[in-house]
């Protein structure tokens, strides 16, 4: 009998539970969410694959010149977001900096994950205008709100012992933070890396759609075309590069020791 | 000259009005390894890292004295502070190696205080340093181990890595803060009486902070006792009589 009252939820977590349960019911109710719409939606989603095969391989040069610009704005973004992040990832960290330092930096990098990367295009686009510069400066931003802050959280995380033993030798700040931080956050830092040159390929994908360079102007042309068939090529390539570098990112991380 | 360390008066308050080093007098000359002993949370780490100065200290002065001149680590900061610390070699209880560099950057890290980052970052130290950094893990008696990471190292070679460490800045001065209370018995006889003998072949003073009453008998030239803040025995292990020792650290069914 005790054992049951030791598990009991609170008041707190039973009523909170009931009341997102009730929310859940209501929101169904009022999206008209039915049985019904969903087989309705069935029947145009199987009119919709079978328009998209067999895939359109005839457009072969826009399909190329979009995807290796796309490929190229993920790789550009990827490598300054990494840059700038280091430096701002170190300020960030409040075990290593004074604490206005932080504050500054942390605040840098919140502004640049405030915002989601297709609004950032969007605002680029208005700025510099249409093309691939405003794509990459976009996934610039992105990749600074993402690898920023968690690499100031990894830097957070090391062990004060290990930095400790390197300032007793009588290290410069610069040394201790190569012999003491560096290797400590290293493999974390690679991960946060690869995962952002990932997410940048799926991103730089999309940002074309505003007008941001890449693949996504095609692919946004081609669904106002109802041109299904090109569509599903245009989907297809993304998916294998995706596949591929994922493969690519894990030999990566085994090099590092990740 | 030889080496020498004078401490006088030297106070810690964490909080205001609450210190845990109440004035510590404490004089230590030329070679010999001097154990510290007293009950847990009576000061004695902090001691140790007021010399050095990974702690700062309220009052009083810490005075390093050899060939390399006369510095009060009280009284030095930023550039001065570093390179007074590189004169101190210190070892820690948990050992405190950078876990995922190799037993060789370990020891390098000895070298720090006397490169700048770029070479750093490149490891171009010295062919005197790593001429050094491989004759100490002979002494060691890790020479085979010099790739290893330091994770992949047992408790008792890691410690000697960290003597090693300590070696390579050639100091004036070994703090060793509970070196053994990590170890078994055997491997804690082996590290004490390592830290012994560099100690006599550097011919610098060792401090070591020992919890272990026999072990410092069997291997310290002299034995400082702390208690409350303050050094309450100042003698050889002879003089550590069990009046002595309840006097340090209270009650006396432990000593039966």
């Amino acid at each position: 009998m005790k054992t049951t009252m030791a598990f009991r939820a609170s008041a707190t977590t039973r009523w909170l539970s009931m009341g997102l349960a009730a929310y859940v019911l209501f929101a169904l109710s009022r999206l008209e969410f039915s049985w019904g719409r969903f087989v309705a939606g069935l029947a145009h989603g199987a009119q919709l694959i079978s328009r998209m095969f067999p895939p359109d391989m005839a457009k072969g040069d826009i399909l190329w010149t979009g995807m290796t610009e796309s490929l190229q704005m993920a790789l550009l973004a990827s490598l300054l977001g990494i840059l700038i992040s280091l430096p701002l990832g170190l300020l960030g960290a409040r075990n290593l900096m004074p604490q206005p330092v932080t504050w500054l930096a942390r605040g840098v990098v919140a502004v640049c994950r405030s915002l989601h990367p297709v609004i950032v295009a969007i605002l680029f686009v208005k700025a510099v205008g249409f093309g691939a510069l405003a794509g990459i400066l976009a996934l610039t931003v992105g990749s600074i709100g993402f690898v920023g802050k968690l690499f100031a959280e990894a830097v957070e995380e090391i062990s004060a012992k290990q930095v400790e033993a390197v300032r007793a030798s009588g290290a410069s700040f610069a040394n201790l933070i190569i012999f003491g931080v560096v290797p400590q956050v290293l493999a974390r830092f690679v991960g946060l890396c690869t995962y952002q040159l990932d997410s940048n390929l799926r991103n730089s994908t999309m940002v074309g759609i505003v007008g941001a360079g890449g693949i996504g102007g095609a692919l946004f042309s081609a669904f106002q075309r109802f041109d299904y068939a090109f569509v599903c090529t245009i989907l297809l390539t993304i998916i294998v590069i995706i596949v591929l570098t994922e493969l690519l990112t894990e030999r990566v991380k085994k090099v590092f020791n990740v | 000259m030889a080496h020498a360390l004078e401490i006088t008066g030297l106070v810690k308050e964490y909080t205001s009005g609450q210190p845990v080093l109440k004035g510590i007098d404490l004089s230590v000359t030329g070679a010999g390894l001097t154990a510290i002993i007293g009950p847990s949370g009576t000061g004695k780490s902090t001691l140790l890292r007021c010399i050095n100065r990974l702690i700062d200290p309220t009052q009083g002065s810490v005075v390093l004295r050899s060939n390399n001149g006369s510095v009060d680590m009280c009284l030095v900061r930023g550039r001065a502070l570093r390179e007074s610390r590189r004169r101190i070699g210190m070892v820690f209880q948990e050992y405190n190696l950078v876990e995922r560099l190799t037993v060789m950057e370990n020891l390098l890290t000895g070298r720090l205080g006397y490169v700048g980052a770029w070479a750093a970052w490149r490891r171009r130290f010295t062919p005197r340093d790593f001429e050094r950094a491989f004759g100490l893990l002979a002494t060691v008696g890790l020479a085979d181990f010099v790739d290893q990471r330091a994770d992949a190292l047992s408790g008792g070679q890691r410690q000697r890595v960290g003597i090693a460490r300590a070696l390579m800045q050639e100091p004036d001065l070994l703090l060793a803060d509970e070196p053994t209370s990590s170890l078994d018995p055997k491997t804690s006889a082996e590290i004490m009486a390592l830290l012994r003998e560099q100690g006599r072949a550097a011919q610098v003073p060792v401090l070591v902070n020992i919890h272990d009453v026999a072990l410092a008998r069997r291997y310290a030239d002299r034995i400082v006792g702390m208690s409350g803040g303050k050094i309450v025995y100042d003698g050889d292990g002879e003089g550590l009589s069990d009046t002595m020792l309840k006097n340090i650290y209270g009650g006396q069914t432990w000593l039966s």
